[in-house]
């Protein structure tokens, strides 16, 4: 028990690092995913080409080779910085940029199986009241597809919480060094090599603390607010 | 169908705005590329030295081959693995047995619930920490994603099996059988066919998994990238042309996928639906499953 009480204070400030990965990817990966979605089912075929190309070429990709290319192609090659001086702070946001990225495919992909479980009938009387593409899909099509999809939206977005932890490829830190979980991990495992064990298990334990609520949410949710059908 | 319910045929005024909306997107399009393509010239990323490594042979023969060799075999045995592993603990969670069945329950559910990458970090730690082992990193990737994968694919069989209509164990059952004896003979082969596509598709994310190798330092493709770099000072040429090796792979599973799919609709094996159903579990299998892995 020494462990904790010489690491607890390192390991929560580790875990507050992954909430924040996650919490800012949670909400860039949704908005973006929208879109992406908006693009795929879009009557303009410039867009859905654009959106099935991003698509295709992020879920493709290995997580860990999209956060390489943000730091090392994006930061380093074209010059994208979040900030110029916090190397840490910079890093932090490529983190939140791949995860957001890769997680919108996913985000897109569960959205559009959404759209098809919303009965042709529904979409066919907004454009018989002479609703546009936008207004149907704002008021009528997107709503319902929403909410038929919050439990494979939550799985989606229980994966990405436990995605931060790719984040280690581009060494995500606070600006005390502090590393974000997995990093963390490592770091304790390679110091304290006697309580392997324990070190797992209070960040597998942690883990589940940030990844339950949101499973216990989501079938919540999808009860509260399922389509009477 | 989504695409079509959504918005009429085109009428003349509606396809004159889609024209300027295509164009206004073929210009933004047009536009990143440039700033991409100018960004990486100034930098001389495009310099012919930088890419004509891979138009040799020794860059395929010493780094490429031998990283797609190390990520096909990590996938290889990591597949066969987690195949067994998901049956055995399929079956075990469907067991009868309280005994057996919340021992499994609780195995899949935890293996399934944290990141792979820590379950890795922890193997390849514990070999030497716990075990006095000599840390062998291959045998970290591989286990961490058999638990990991194999966890995933309980729960599609399992749910492969509960999609089945019941009088199809009844009937089993009426004729003799013991409750193995159809779970092995009539339940589990109707349920793999019926979710062979949701299976493959769990095989592709096992493929993207192995390259968290990186992280451990284990031989597989990504890692290439910093040796060819070493090599040649081209990191981008290369991170490019490994994440083009990447898709090609996951391509021709996903082919697979389809195909396998496509035939198993045309004959039907079955009584249960095919791939991916309106059964919750299945839907949070799969959803979980695919970018459920990590990398």
């Amino acid at each position: 028990m020494d462990l904790i009480s010489e690491s607890g204070s390192i390991i929560l400030t580790s875990f507050g690092l992954t909430l924040r990965l996650a919490f800012f990817s949670g909400i860039f990966s949704l908005l973006l995913g929208v879109v992406l979605a908006i693009f795929r089912v879009s009557p303009v075929p410039v867009l859905r080409w654009v959106g099935a190309a991003v698509v295709y070429t992020f879920r493709n990709t290995p997580l860990t080779l999209v956060m390489f290319f943000a730091l090392f192609g994006l930061s380093y090659q074209l010059g994208l910085s979040f900030d110029e001086d916090l190397i840490w702070r910079n890093a932090f946001w490529l983190a939140v940029l791949a995860l957001s990225v890769y997680t919108s495919t996913f985000v897109c992909e569960v959205l559009r199986s959404g759209i098809n479980t919303v009965p042709l009938g529904q979409a066919e009387a907004a454009r018989a009241i002479g609703l546009t593409f936008t207004q149907n899909l704002r008021l009528v099509v997107l709503p319902q597809a929403l909410r038929s999809v919050i439990n494979p939206l939550a799985s989606v977005i229980i994966a990405m919480t436990k995605n931060t932890t790719v984040a280690v490829t581009i060494g995500v830190t606070t600006a005390s060094m502090v590393n974000e979980a997995s990093g963390q991990m490592k770091t304790l495992m390679e110091k304290n090599s006697d309580q392997i064990l324990l070190i797992f298990i209070i960040f597998a334990v942690g883990f589940m603390i940030l990844t339950l609520p949101i499973g216990f949410f989501a079938g919540w949710a999808s009860k509260r607010f399922a389509v009477a059908r | 169908m989504s695409a079509s319910v959504l918005y009429d045929a085109p009428g003349p005024r509606a396809k004159a705005l889609n024209w300027v909306y295509s164009a206004v997107a073929l210009a933004v399009v047009v536009w990143v590329a440039w700033i991409v393509y100018s960004k990486f010239d100034e930098t001389g990323q495009w310099d012919a030295e930088k890419w004509k490594p891979f138009l040799e042979a020794p860059v395929w023969e010493n780094f490429l081959i031998p990283g797609i060799l190390g990520t096909l075999s990590a996938f290889a045995v990591g597949s066969v693995l987690a195949l067994a592993f998901g049956f055995v603990f399929a079956v075990g969670r469907m067991s009868t047995h309280k005994i057996v069945s919340i021992p499994s329950a609780v195995v899949v559910e935890f293996f399934r619930s944290i990141p792979m990458l820590l379950l890795m970090m922890f193997i390849y730690f514990s070999q030497s920490g716990m075990f006095g082992l000599q840390s062998d990193v291959f045998w970290a990737v591989v286990i961490g994603l058999t638990l990991y994968n194999g966890s995933v694919l309980a729960e599609i069989i399992r749910a492969g099996v509960h999609a089945l209509p019941k009088g199809q164990s009844e009937a089993g059952f009426a004729i003799g059988l013991s409750q193995g004896q159809v779970m092995r003979s009539i339940l589990l082969p109707q349920a793999v066919r019926s979710m062979l596509p949701a299976i493959i598709a769990q095989l592709v994310v096992l493929l993207k998994d192995t390259a968290l190798g990186y992280i451990l330092a284990y031989d597989e493709l990504l890692n290439q990238i910093n040796k060819i770099d070493g090599n040649f000072n081209n990191l981008i040429p290369a991170a490019i042309v490994v994440a083009l090796l990447y898709i090609v792979m996951n391509t021709i599973l996903g082919l697979v996928a389809n195909f396998v799919e496509a035939r198993t609709r045309r004959v039907a094996h079955t009584a249960g639906p095919v791939g991916t159903t309106q059964d919750p579990a299945v839907q949070t299998a799969t959803a979980a499953g695919m970018p459920g892995g990590t990398a």
